[in-house]
Order: structure tokens, then sequence, then C-alpha cells
């Protein structure tokens, strides 16, 4: 690329330095020099954002690469790329890989392999527990030494409440964030949607909101007991909001997020046994649903992540009991975000970067989710006058397993610009396509 | 035979009686009661479907239904194949749309599919060009058997519009309940379930009848009783107790009888468990029509192989 890029006549959303409106951004040799209006143009290479937004590079604190282990449903590089298309910069890969994130080697792998691929920025998250079993508490400070954002056994609840609390007591001491899957798999066990009229109608084992409220409230009581760092995955239900808003009212260290699916779909999408409606938590209601969007409006709900979560055609394509859980969504994200939250007005374009880039990053302890002058370039080129519509053969993740599928979703993201690398570049996957 | 209303059958599937309306259930009913004199025969055979190949695909064991199937497609002159689980390639870990696709490229015509996932039928109807018919699924429907339920009822009473039927025991795991609730409503019956609240599926409220915990509700005043099984590994899963209790509290014997009407009709889909959910005196007496359920579902299960088939052509 070019050293010096000009982006001409954007408008800004960064809600982390409470800037917003028309600039130019000069970036050279990856860093942002410039942020002003009328920068004058010598001959660097030009970007017209004329009539489109420049947000921050969005930070996808929660999602799932299949590398290593199931190279053939995601790879780092696959995921990559997919991310790069959604406007994602920075993930955090999940680490119910084989093996597991578990121990120094994986961590160290991941980080070897992204600097081979040299796309966007990943962080592993390591396990809890040993392999993830909930039983015995992993490596934690050689997890952290050798890198890992944060930690969570996610796709498995921590059952036991000893092990939980001494994860969240022993994490505080090196800073790190625990992720928890809230989820009672005593009640959830054989569910495989969420439990009421549509699951009885079809005759599936239902999973009532109770499996992750009943954690959740735990998983509250534990942090206010250990004084750790606790953010709660995946929220699906509007018990867990409600919990989550009482327990930051009294103070308590807590954060949360959700996933596009829990706003903008219900149980009602899994009629004809739809497994890309298949995940876990499940989609609920329509009651659910509303008061997801009430808590991403009042701030209760922290952070949207993808929950990215890939499987291959065959692990989907079978009866509804032997499906796998998860969706994708790395592409998908953003236009779900836009569509169901921003042209509905439940929150404006600077709430949702907020919740997409700079909440998640600050959660994370990262410096990034904002758009700085003598920082790093990490940004993307948003078009709202234009929308896409989500086709199977165009998805670049390796797996294609999205309830949206035919959906037509606002916002193109057009330009991807991480440091010194034009990642996507008018729409084009640079070098990729 | 009533050859004018199979244009009213536009259907390759039956999936399921919740998607089926009031009309196609009466024409199944109908039509198999053209079919039933021919179980009657000394012959008991016609040249309806001559060349057409029906497979019986029981991913999980059954005797009755696929006997009942069998025999039905043989009556019809139908050729047919049995598949189970444990015979077929699923064992060695095929998935169930390649077994199918492998099975569809051999040119058959109707597959009839039992299969412990509900909604398996559904993935392969979808799946395949042949017709696909329900021989039961997980815990969703079982519309051969509801239908034929009907058939007995309508048989014996005359109507379905306006009996009180209950249907009683676990409901949450029947197959048979789900189908019998929406065949029987569709055709104007007041359905009142009863059982365990735990046997009870959550959201029940939403569907079109009522519920009850009390046996003796359910029985009063009750024109037909479908007495359920009680799967006995569900006592292990802390549905109730003990079969004992169950028993007690569920179990229909002679006592809990005299609050039905005086010409209450006894069903039950088999196999039954004696002194659990129906007591020996009730099973064999005088308002059973357990066994004629059995002789009924020939004719049924005749009709939809017909229907489908028809649809084909």
């Amino acid at each position: 690329m070019k050293e010096v890029i000009l982006i001409k006549g954007g408008y800004i959303v960064d809600p982390g330095n409470g800037r917003e409106g028309v600039f130019d951004i000069l970036v050279e040799k990856g860093k942002i020099v410039k942020i002003e209006k009328n920068i004058k143009d010598e001959g660097h290479k030009l970007i017209d954002a004329g009539g489109k937004f420049i947000l921050p590079g969005l930070v996808d604190m929660h999602c799932h690469l299949r590398e290593p282990g199931r190279e053939d449903e995601e790879t780092l590089l696959s995921g990559s790329l997919a991310g790069i298309k959604g406007g994602v910069t920075t993930l955090c890969c999940m680490p119910n890989t084989e093996p597991a994130i578990d121990n120094q080697g994986v961590v160290e792998f991941i980080y070897l392999e992204n600097r081979k691929i040299k796309l966007i920025d990943i962080y592993p998250v390591g396990a809890i527990t040993k392999k993830r079993e909930g039983k015995e508490l992993a490596e934690i400070g050689e997890l952290k030494k050798a890198g890992v954002i944060a930690l969570s056994d996610d796709g498995n609840s921590v059952m036991d409440s000893e092990v939980m609390r001494r994860a969240m007591e022993y994490s505080k001491m090196f800073d790190l964030l625990v992720i928890s899957h809230c989820e009672d798999t005593n009640l959830s066990r054989g569910g495989l949607m969420n439990e009421g009229y549509r699951a009885s109608f079809l005759g599936l084992k239902g999973i009532p909101p109770e499996a992750e409220t009943i954690m959740v409230a735990r998983d509250i009581k534990l942090a206010k007991l250990t004084k750790a760092k606790l953010h709660i995955a995946h929220l699906s239900c509007k018990e867990s909001v409600e919990l989550i808003r009482q327990a930051k009212r009294e103070g308590i260290k807590v954060t949360c997020e959700t996933c596009p699916h829990y706003f903008s779909l219900t149980e009602e999408s899994v009629l004809d046994y739809n497994t890309n409606c298949k995940v876990n938590p499940p989609l609920r209601t329509e009651e659910d649903k509303e008061a997801i969007k009430e808590g991403l409006k009042d701030g209760t709900i922290d952070v949207i992540a993808t929950d990215h979560a890939p499987h291959a055609d065959f692990e989907k394509d079978v009866e509804f009991s032997q499906a796998s859980f998860g969706i994708i969504g790395l592409e998908t994200a953003l236009g779900i975000a836009l569509k169901e939250l921003v042209e509905t007005k439940t929150i404006n374009l600077s709430q949702l970067v907020e919740k997409m880039s700079f909440l998640p990053s600050k959660i994370l302890g990262l410096d990034k989710g904002k758009l700085s002058v003598g920082e790093n370039a990490d940004l993307i080129i948003l078009d709202l006058n234009k929308s896409w519509k989500v086709e199977k053969e165009k998805i670049v993740s390796k797996s294609k397993n999205s309830p949206f599928l035919n959906w037509t979703l606002p916002g193109v993201v057009e330009y991807v610009i991480l440091g010194e690398k034009l990642l996507l570049d008018n729409g084009r996957l640079n070098h990729f396509e | 035979m009533d050859t004018d209303k199979k244009t009213d059958w536009t259907r390759k599937d039956l999936l399921g009686l919740a998607e089926l309306s009031k009309e196609e259930i009466e024409l199944v009913l109908d039509t198999a009661d053209s079919f039933k004199e021919i179980s009657l025969r000394p012959i008991k055979k016609v040249p309806t479907l001559r060349g057409k190949t029906i497979v019986l695909f029981f991913v999980e064991p059954s005797t009755r239904t696929r006997t009942s199937f069998e025999l039905a497609a043989k009556r019809l002159s139908a050729d047919t194949v049995s598949i189970s689980a444990d015979t077929s390639s699923m064992i060695k870990g095929e998935s169930l749309k390649d077994t199918a696709k492998n099975i569809e490229a051999m040119k058959i015509d109707v597959i009839v599919m039992r299969h412990s996932s509900s909604g398996a039928p559904h993935l392969l109807a979808k799946a395949v060009e042949a017709s696909v018919v329900n021989a039961g699924d997980g815990c969703h429907e079982h519309p051969t058997q509801a239908l034929l339920d009907l058939f007995t009822i309508k048989e014996k009473k005359g109507k379905i519009s306006g009996l009180k039927v209950s249907i009683i025991g676990d409901i949450l795991h029947s197959r048979v309940a789900r189908s019998n609730i929406w065949g029987l409503t569709k055709l104007g019956a007041e359905v009142t379930v009863c059982g365990p609240p735990t046997l009870i599926p959550p959201g029940m409220e939403k569907f079109p009848v009522k519920v009850t915990y009390d046996i003796k509700e359910a029985i009063k005043g009750a024109d037909v009783l479908n007495i359920l099984r009680i799967q006995l590994e569900r006592q292990k899963s802390n549905f109730f107790p003990s079969l004992r209790e169950y028993a007690i509290n569920f179990g229909i014997d002679r006592d809990k009888l005299k609050l039905a009407k005086p010409d209450v009709l006894i069903m039950h889909p088999g196999p039954i468990n004696r002194g659990v959910e129906i007591f020996p005196e009730v099973a064999d007496g005088p308002y059973s029509v357990i066994l004629e359920q059995v002789t009924n579902g020939i004719a049924v299960r005749m009709a939809v192989l017909y229907l489908v088939s028809q649809e084909r052509e």
C-alpha cells in the first residue's frame, strides 16, 4: 500500500474520543497523522469518503476460530477474511479448539500463525480450566504470560461454583477478565431450543431461560464476593438483562454482551427445523428480544459480539437433534445491528460503534476502538447508502451456517485499514480475490 | 371408491396433522373407509399401487406401525423394502440425508419413515423427490396413528365434532398426543389432556386443549379416553416417583372408569403396560377398541399411501 493515504470528507463517528463530523484523515506509515477539515491533497492515495462513515475498526470480543483442530470449519486466515468483510479488525478467539487454549503452547501457536497471516489482530482467550472441563484451573499465569487477553471456558459452563470462585479470585492477580458462559447444564441438558409452545409444537426438548439466569445470578454473586472483573457472554433473555441492570446499579464489576441473533430473531425462526437457527443459548421469545434491545438502549448491555461459531454443512444438514449448536456472524453482525438497532432508532450509530468497538476494547484493556492522531490507523469506511444481500456463495467464512441467508442488510463496508495494511479496498479483499 | 376426491390431495408428503386442513383429514378418513373393505376379502389385494416401490425406513424400532404399513402397501400391490437403523449404513456413520439420497437413487416412490429425532422426516422430505410419510418422529407427530384413532372414533361414534376426548398420560413425550390434538380439534372435538405436571409440555396452554392434572376431571363425562403408554425409563428421569404411584394416580381402572359416559371408548396406541397406565379389566373390557384401532390402521395407511402416490402422477 502507498505509504500515505488521504481519506477525504468522511463522516467520522468516534465515541471513544467524542468526535463526530465530517473530517479528512491522513494516514502515514500506518499511523493517523492528521484528523482535520480540508487536508490538502498532495498526490497521496486518495480515498473519497464523501457521504460515507468512518468508524474505528470493529472489535469482536467473542468468536470461534476452529484452528487448531477443525481447520475444515474455519482457520485464523479464513476467519480474518470474514472479519475484514464485516469490518472487524480485532477479534478474540474462544478456547474451544482442539487442543483447547488451556496452555502456553496453543496461545503461542495462535500468535505465531497470525504473524504469518498478517491481516487483522487476533487475541486468544485462554481456558479457565484444563480442557475446559470445569474441574481444575488451567495455568492462568502461564496463559497470561503467553498473551491471552481474557479467560473463558466458553461453550462449556463452569458448573462448580467453587471452581468459578477460585478462577475469579485467581485471575485478579493477572488483571484478567473472566468471561462466563452462563448455563446450568442440569436444566438445559438435552435441550435443543427455547422452552415453550414452539418447542412443544415441534416436539423438541426446550431450554428454559432459567438455565441462563440462574448462572447469571450466581456469577454476579461471585463477582461481588471476589471483586473480580466478570463479563457475561451472549445474553439471550429478559431476566438476564434485568439481573445485570440491578448488579450494575449496585456497583458490581460486571459487563456483558449479546449477539445480533438475539435482537433480530426469535424462537419462531426454528419453524421447519431450520438447524441454522440452532444456537446456544437458544433464540428466545419476542419479549426477550425486545428486552435485549432495551438493554442495549439503556447501556445495560455493553457489547455486541458475534459469537461466530462456524460449522461444516455436514454438521448442520442433519436431524435437528444431531445438529451442532452455533451460527456464523462475522460478516453479518454489523449489517444486522444496523438493520435491527440503528434503522429502528433503538440506538444511534455512535452507540453502535461504542458497543462494537470502543467498549469491547476498553473492557479487554486494549488500546483500540478510537481514531486518534499519533495512533495506529484502525478504521473502516462504511457506505450506509448501499445495502447487500447475504448470499451463501459469497460468504467468506469457510462455514455457511447463517440464519440470515437471503436477508438484505444495510451498510456496505468498503474500506478497512489496519496500520499499514489496506485490507479492504473499495469492497475488495486485497490480494485475496 | 370415491375417486372424485383424489384431486383434493396436493401434498407430496404426509409429515403431520398440524399442517393439514380439516378437509384433507376428512379426505384421508373417507378414503380409508373405502379401503377398509379390502382387508375383509378372502384375497386381500387390489392393484391400485402396482409398480410402485415403497421403502419402510425405520430408524427407530417398531413392530406394529412397520407391519401395518407393510401390509397396507402389499394390499395395494406395491413392492416394499424394509430398512432399519441397525441394517443400514447409518450404523457406519452415514448421514440420514446421504442414506436417503442413496435409497432414492434406486428410484423408489414413497419412503415411510420412523425416527427418534423430531423433524427427521421434514429433513428427508426436503432432500428427496419421493413422497415421505411420517411414521412417527421423536416427540413431534405420528400422523397415521392419529388418523386411525380418528377413523376408529368416527366409526364407533358416527361423528367427531362435539365429542369430549381426554388424552391421558405422558403428553410431553408423546407424538401420538400431538397428532391427536391437531386432528381431533380440527374436526371439532373438545380435547382435554391429563397427566402429572412433569409430563405436560411447557406452553401447553397455547394448544387448543384443556389441561388438567386431575384424572377424575379428565374422565368425567368423556366420550373417549385415549390412554398413552408410560415409558418405563421416564421414572428414572424423575418425571414421577414410581410406577406404583403413577398407577394409583393416573392408571385407568374400573373404578375410575365409572365417571366416564356409559358408552365411553377406551383407546390406546400400544404397546400397553397393563397395571400401569391401564388395568387389564379396562384394556380387555367392553369399552376397549384397542385391537380395532390396529385393524383400522391398515385401512388408514392404505389411504395415505394411495393419496401421496396419486399426487405424484
